[in-house]
């Protein structure tokens, strides 16, 4: 058989294309980043016309996906966990409104937080939204549940997530794949009132959503996903959820003595977790991320300590699982024959040498550094969150995307003198507009730096919206032209940004200064691509 | 059959075109792999390491298990210091032997040395100057990988095909270059495994 040798998030690629769908909307994130990147670059999806350019934010890409869907055709969303808050006021009625064309609505999950701000465990959201949760242990499975999703999604007439996490978007396996499905023709609901979300329809449409929770019960209970194995041992039954499962297995490779059942298909199958707690005397569940099933199956007060993991102590509270976590949980010995010796030292990433953010910094440093506790800098999220760190140590907050610009903005209105914000390119055209907007609006005294690579660097380099029309937006929003001001980040232009900085926070309203240099990345591979043509 | 690998270095080294020379051999083989990388925030000049686990069954998970590596390979020293506690009683160690320093407070030599010394399985090698002779110290990673071969329980004609597979794209002269410095690789790896 012919397997192809894929990352977890690849292969939810190649089944979402296989699956026949008509677009992929996505704002790059780690670790959900490759699944747009594997279509951007497949032939078929330039031949059939697989829409596949990145879109503002998470919140538009989810609306352009519902419109695609509201035409009858196979969409998908992907976004990194923290990217489900933004998308979350679109995601939370998409399954009010259903769909028509299939949704897959994929989050990436980054437990032990990689490259994430919190390890948010986005199954809270699927269960909220009270929609079916698909969640792979393998890259094959990763694969088959993507295009899975899809006729589910079209079977419930409601969107379906899937849900994985860095390990399994990030490694490589081989992977089956399916027959190629050809993309809907496009039609609309027969309901006219389905995606009119007024209270008179939406109270109609909830109880459609509510009525249609025992379907996906059913579905559940069924599922090939979801698998139980007897076990001799009933000391113990084991609730293994995605990948946990791998590591469990790990550490039984000539099989596990007790009940196992893997969970890959949400809502939990009530029947088979009901008998389990009936014949064994425990129950441990292992799960990537949140609490979430051992909660649910302990409830609130857990009598009898039936049920154990995460929130019994059994395993570590936060963090990625691995195989020597569950390990200890088991009581089973790891054999280290080597320790890691003391003169290994930590490695943070850090700004790249050559990198305009350096310059910009020492500019920014330089410019403020007289004004002390007078002068705060709000940083955001990119390449230059880095700036926090040693030698620069210029940030004084980082919290979300965009949160930059508004928590200047409320540090000025508090009595801050020196409201500095520092934000990026594409984290200024995701969610700083807006935040600019009100700062416009009430003419508070804050400086914005766009530090301006032209694309989203720390996410490998992806295009982003605003090239090109930084100015005319800050312009368009409000800003005064004289008080928009560009600039070229290098060591020879340090006197002049200086000077322009410091011109600009002491005016008494919002300015916002760009030096733009192209990051040193994206440079370098425009030139190989040139001399590879 | 397995064999369980640590392939580490710093963000920008690399890595990632050893792991997929070794997958590209394997999966020729028939065998089955995993191969789980970093990407994101830590590419930024921190600390990367990719988990490569190939067999002949299939692989529950895609982490390497404390104890259990038959090989870290590392393409700077203090990342090769960095995973040996990955590394099984049996298991070897190949390093280059060039510092990357990119932190203030980076150890000295005779420091990094002696957290080698207690190690009996290692080759340690300037896979930079070697490459260099080999025609270009872009091929450094492929003497890496070269010596490390002897260890792999793959054929080394399977990596041989594998490099002009992967390198094919980019001319026969690069093919060559990498192919001469995968042999320059393995010739002093086995040097270290005959004394
Ligand atoms: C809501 C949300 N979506 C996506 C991300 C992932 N992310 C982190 S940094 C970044 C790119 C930022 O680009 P830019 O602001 O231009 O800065 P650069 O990295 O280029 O310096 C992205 C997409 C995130 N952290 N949060």
């Amino acid at each position: 058989m012919n397997r192809l040798l894929l990352l977890g998030d690849e292969a939810v690629a190649q089944a979402a294309i296989d699956a026949g769908i008509s677009g992929v909307y996505a704002y790059p994130g780690t670790p959900s980043t490759e699944i747009t990147e594997y279509i951007q670059s497949s032939d078929k999806a330039q031949k059939e016309n697989i829409h596949h350019a990145w879109s503002a934010n998470e919140k538009t890409a989810m609306e352009a996906a519902m419109g695609m869907s509201f035409c009858g055709k196979r969409s998908m969303v992907c976004m990194k966990h923290v990217g489900v808050n933004v998308a979350a006021d679109p995601f939370m009625n998409s399954s009010i409104s259903g769909i028509v064309g299939g949704l897959l609505f994929v989050a990436a999950d980054d437990p032990s937080m990689h490259s994430s701000q919190n390890e948010q465990d986005s199954r809270f959201y699927g269960r909220f939204a009270m929609i079916p949760i698909l969640e792979p242990s393998s890259q094959q499975e990763a694969y088959d549940m993507a295009y899975f999703g899809f006729e589910l999604s079209e079977q419930l007439g409601l969107p379906v997530m899937l849900r994985i996490t860095t390990r399994l978007a990030h490694s490589r396996s081989g992977v089956v794949r399916r027959e190629e499905r050809a993309q809907n023709v496009l039609h609309f609901s027969e309901d006219p009132r389905q995606f009119v979300l007024l209270p008179v329809n939406a109270r109609q449409r909830y109880k459609k959503l509510l009525a249609a929770q025992q379907e996906m019960q059913a579905l559940s209970e069924a599922s090939s996903f979801n698998v139980f194995t007897p076990g001799r041992d009933l000391s113990k039954g084991i609730i293994a959820c995605g990948i946990a499962y791998n590591y469990l297995m790990e550490n039984f490779p000539g099989g596990c003595p007790y009940p196992v059942l893997r969970i890959g298909q949400y809502p939990l199958p009530k029947a088979v977790i009901a008998e389990m707690l009936q014949t064994c005397e425990q129950l441990m569940v292992l799960e990537e991320g949140y609490p979430l099933v051992e909660e649910m199956i302990g409830g609130l007060l857990n009598q009898g300590n039936k049920v154990t993991g995460r929130l019994s102590g059994s395993l570590p509270r936060d963090g990625e699982r691995n195989p020597d976590i569950v390990a200890a949980a088991f009581g089973l010995k790891t054999n280290k024959s080597y320790e890691k010796p003391e003169v290994v030292l930590p490695r943070p990433p850090a700004l790249c040498q050559g990198c305009g953010h350096r310059d910009m910094y020492d500019a920014l440093n330089a410019a403020i550094s007289e004004y002390g506790d007078r002068a705060r800098v709000f940083g955001d999220i990119g390449c230059y969150t880095l700036g926090y760190l040693p030698p620069f140590r210029a940030l004084h907050a980082c919290l979300d995307m965009g949160a930059s610009i508004t928590m200047a903005k409320g540090a000025a209105d508090a009595g801050l003198e020196y409201a500095v914000a520092v934000i990026g390119d594409s984290t200024f055209t995701h969610s700083g507009m807006t935040s600019l907007l009100d700062a416009v609006y009430e003419q508070t005294a804050i400086t914005v730096i766009i530090s301006d690579n032209e694309v989203a660097a720390m996410t490998g380099g992806q295009d982003s919206p605003g090239s090109g029309r930084l100015e005319a937006i800050c312009a368009g929003l409000g800003v005064e032209p004289e008080h928009i001001r560009s600039l070229v980040p290098l060591k020879k232009t340090h006197d002049e940004m200086v000077k322009v900085i410091k011109e600009e926070i002491n005016y008494p309203g919002v300015s916002v200064i760009i030096p733009r240099r192209a990051c040193i990345h994206t440079l370098k591979r425009k030139k190989t691509a040139s001399n590879e043509n | 059959m397995k064999i369980d690998i640590i392939l580490a270095g710093v963000g920008g080294q690399g890595i990632l075109s050893i792991a997929a020379v070794i997958g590209e051999a394997a999966l020729s083989q028939g065998l089955y792999m995993k191969q789980s990388e970093v990407h994101g925030m830590s590419q930024r000049g921190g600390d990367v390491q990719s988990n490569l686990r190939i067999s002949d069954q299939a692989i529950h998970s895609d982490l390497i298990p404390t104890g259990k590596a038959d090989l870290v390979l590392a393409l700077e020293p203090m990342e090769a210091l960095r995973y040996l506690s990955y590394l099984s009683a049996e298991g070897w160690l190949v390093s280059n032997s060039v510092p990357y320093v990119n932190i203030p407070n980076y150890p000295d030599q005779e420091r990094l040395d002696a957290g080698f010394s207690e190690m009996k399985r290692k080759v340690i090698l300037d896979v930079e100057s070697i490459a260099r002779e080999a025609g270009s110290v872009r091929a450094a990673n492929m003497v890496l990988l070269g010596a490390a071969s002897p260890f792999l329980k793959l054929d080394y004609s399977e990596l041989e095909a594998a490099v002009r597979h992967i390198f094919g794209r980019k001319g026969e002269s690069v093919v060559e270059l990498n192919l001469k410095a995968l042999s320059m690789g393995k010739a002093i790896a086995e040097q270290v495994f005959k004394s």
